[in-house]
């Protein structure tokens, strides 16, 4: 201990010697070092530069070089070689409501999350971000973040998943879209309209997410089946937060689908959702929630990029919080007449069937048409007439514009 | 529900342990690709196509019948160079098959055999929807056919060694037949050398490279991107200043435009096969070309 204390006065007096015992000689003789070694450097900079400009004048004057190197093009340099892939996504919408969307509210329901029309006026939408990579040879990561109009940033998905399992298994963690229903695991900016559905606001608040395990089983047959299930913390409408160990909300879905000829293609599933909630006072309350969904697509030759007809529709129906059974439901086509229009038209309806006294059933007419000048950019326009309650029409004016930039997206069925 | 499920998986993957040691299950990504590793394997592979000719390869979507078929699948046959880029990493994960992953003897691009051209200089969505990694339409060269082939075989090999004798007998033989058929074609289209063409799609840089083609003009003002007016415009333009013999399209494209064209300037609108089935003529991979070279003497007379 005693010798630790002494070390630092040795040293600094160590330091201190030289200058206080040095002579005026020897500060001249350093000082001539010191000199000719500035002299030295600046003759070398000096001449670096000189060679620089060389260099850059007979760049300039050759020809383009041949691209050769394959690896230019795919790499930058060492320190971001493994940089993951990065796609951006910029919304946003100007939005004509008749109606007051402060006072949006689905009678009968009362959802948590991103529920009614949105904002009047201009707004920014959610601008999107997405990483992802290998992480190794057996996991690969997704993180999609967003930012919204107000500044904060929200976590969409980030997970894990397990390349590696075997029989066709493939596991997932972390926070994800769940896989139930057909709409639920797409992004917003891949739907055909701007707003969710009624009965995914009404039954999901919007959209469920997870944060949990996902497993998903392909059936090694010819006929695609697919079996999932998650279980998760059960925070997400129609759980909520809850101070309790164990799973808060699991569910389990089954889809299948193939294409018939070349022009028909199709998907069609049943999903099923349990979820635990709590109020502020303690009371805890389960729902139950099954879906059924299809979709059908038309394409000449299945060549989807000339035209195509999409119709989907999703039924649910389910007790939320304890409820008493409550359903809803859309049906809607797309049809994408020429390469860079489609047009779209979907109704929307669920039926409160008397909870809260509601009995009333909320429905939705709109219709869209969108213009793709690339695969990377679209602009759409929609109308809608939207009406919550018997005695109230909200007539809805969209116009959306969606950009993609960066790593290529996936071109989800 | 949890016995019966894993069950089924084992029920599952003795079943597919069956029928690999039956055939190699080939998933292919394109037509062309599909020709070739039935023609390589015969009966000792069961191959399916994830596209067809009258499909454009880089809008196709992850569809349930693809999952299921790379669920099952020995061999991923895709052509690389971002062609598939937006549904075949998809369709790849979804499967949940860890045999084709990219990076693993089961997944296999055809690029990696051939030269790759037209690799873009500028990097830039600006410039539509350009492939970083160069011209992944390779197949319009029949050369490159030859040298996918050797590639496609020695893999098919590696991953069945029991018929790896039969691959390899089978590829010296088509070898055999194609390289005959390649001096065949390459004869019959000596009067095509130096012919201008339009193209479409800038999907012909192989084809145009080995018969000596000279293209002069796009009806895509950048790749990916629909024709548009004020392009056709510079593209008549252009035609009056160097007139062109014919308009090149793939089957899967749409005719508005190169019909438009081709009724301005009395220019030949001519439609290749582009791949195994896109004409009746292209039945298979020496049709292919029979069809793609009688069309464009066809189109220049």
């Amino acid at each position: 201990m005693h010798y630790r204390s002494i070390a630092p006065g040795v040293l600094a007096l160590a330091l201190a010697t030289p200058a206080f015992g040095a002579s005026d000689a020897d500060i001249a003789e350093i000082r001539n070092q010191l000199r000719d070694l500035k002299a030295d450097y600046e003759a070398r900079i000096r001449a670096l530069e000189d060679r620089l400009k060389e260099a850059e004048a007979r760049a300039a004057a050759a020809p383009a070089p041949a691209p050769v190197a394959p690896a230019a093009a795919t790499a930058g340099g060492p320190s971001n070689a493994f940089n993951p892939a990065i796609s951006a996504i910029l919304t946003g919408t100007y939005a004509h409501l008749s109606q007051d969307p402060r006072n949006f509210a689905i009678a009968g329901f009362s959802p948590e999350g991103e529920v009614g029309p949105g904002r009047r006026s201009f707004s920014l939408g959610e601008s999107e971000v997405t990483l992802s990579a290998n992480v190794d040879p057996h996991f690969a990561g997704v993180l999609t973040f967003a930012l919204t109009p107000d500044n904060s940033a929200s976590v969409e998905e980030a997970y894990g998943q397990f390349l590696t399992a075997p029989y066709g298994i493939s596991p997932k963690f972390g926070r994800f879209l769940s896989g139930i229903g057909y709409l639920n695991e797409q992004h917003a900016h891949a739907w055909d309209f701007v707003d969710a559905p009624l009965a995914y606001q009404a039954f999901l608040g919007g959209q469920l997410r997870t944060d949990g395990v996902q497993v998903k089983w392909i059936a090694p047959t010819e006929q695609y089946v697919e079996l999932g299930g998650e279980v998760g913390n059960g925070d997400a409408y129609p759980g909520s937060e809850r101070s309790a160990n164990g799973v808060g909300s699991s569910a389990l879905y089954a889809h299948t689908g193939g294409d018939i000829g070349d022009s028909h293609s199709w998907r069609a599933g049943a999903s099923y959702l349990h979820a635990h909630s709590e109020d502020e006072l303690g009371n805890t309350a389960a729902s139950r929630l099954g879906i059924a969904d299809f979709v059908w697509k038309y394409s000449p030759h299945g060549n989807v990029r000339e035209t195509y007809l999409k119709v989907q529709g999703e039924y649910f129906s389910g007790r939320i919080r304890d409820a008493s059974r409550q359903d809803g439901w859309y049906l809607q086509g797309v049809y994408q007449f020429l390469p860079e229009w489609r047009v779209g038209a979907r109704y929307d309806r669920v039926d409160p069937r008397g909870v809260d006294g509601a009995t009333y059933e909320p429905r939705k007419a709109s219709v869209m048409v969108d213009y793709n000048v690339s695969e990377f950019s679209r602009v759409r326009l929609q109308l809608a007439r939207a009406q919550m309650r018997g005695d109230l029409t909200d007539n809805q004016l969209f116009v959306q514009y969606i950009l993609s930039l960066g790593a290529h997206g996936a071109h989800k069925y | 529900m949890k016995n019966i499920l894993w069950k089924s998986a084992a029920a599952a993957a003795a079943f597919a342990a069956i029928s690999a040691q039956a055939a190699l299950s080939v998933f292919a990504t394109v037509p062309e690709w599909a020709a070739l590793a039935e023609e390589i394997g015969g009966d000792r592979v069961k191959v399916y196509a994830a596209t067809n000719a009258l499909q454009d390869p880089h809008r196709v979507e992850a569809r349930p019948s693809l999952i299921a078929r790379a669920r099952g699948a020995d061999l991923v046959v895709a052509t690389g160079a971002e062609l598939e880029v937006g549904w075949l990493p998809l369709v790849l994960q979804q499967s949940g098959n860890a045999k084709v992953r990219p990076g693993t003897p089961g997944y296999f691009e055809a690029v990696t055999a051939v030269p790759v051209i037209g690799k873009p200089t500028r990097l830039d969505r600006a410039e539509g929807d350009i492939h970083p990694q160069g011209d992944p339409h390779i197949q319009t060269d029949a050369r490159n056919i030859a040298r996918v082939a050797e590639a496609l075989s020695a893999r098919m090999a590696q991953l069945d060694p029991a018929d790896a004798a039969v691959f390899q007998a089978r590829t010296r033989q088509f070898l055999d037949r194609w390289n005959a058929a390649v001096a065949k074609w390459e004869k019959d289209a000596a009067p095509l050398k130096g012919a201008r063409i339009v193209v479409q799609h800038k999907a012909f840089g192989y084809l145009i490279a080995w018969l000596g083609l000279q293209e002069v003009a796009a009806l895509e003002p950048k790749p990916g991107m629909e024709p548009t007016t004020a392009h056709l415009a510079e593209v008549l333009a252009t035609l009056e200043k160097q007139p062109a013999k014919m308009v090149l399209r793939a089957a899967y494209q749409g005719d508005r435009a190169s019909q438009w064209l081709a009724q301005r300037t009395k220019i030949n609108a001519v439609a290749l096969p582009f791949t195994v089935g896109g004409t009746d003529g292209a039945k298979d991979l020496f049709g292919l070309f029979d069809d793609t070279i009688q069309r464009l003497l066809k189109g220049a007379a």
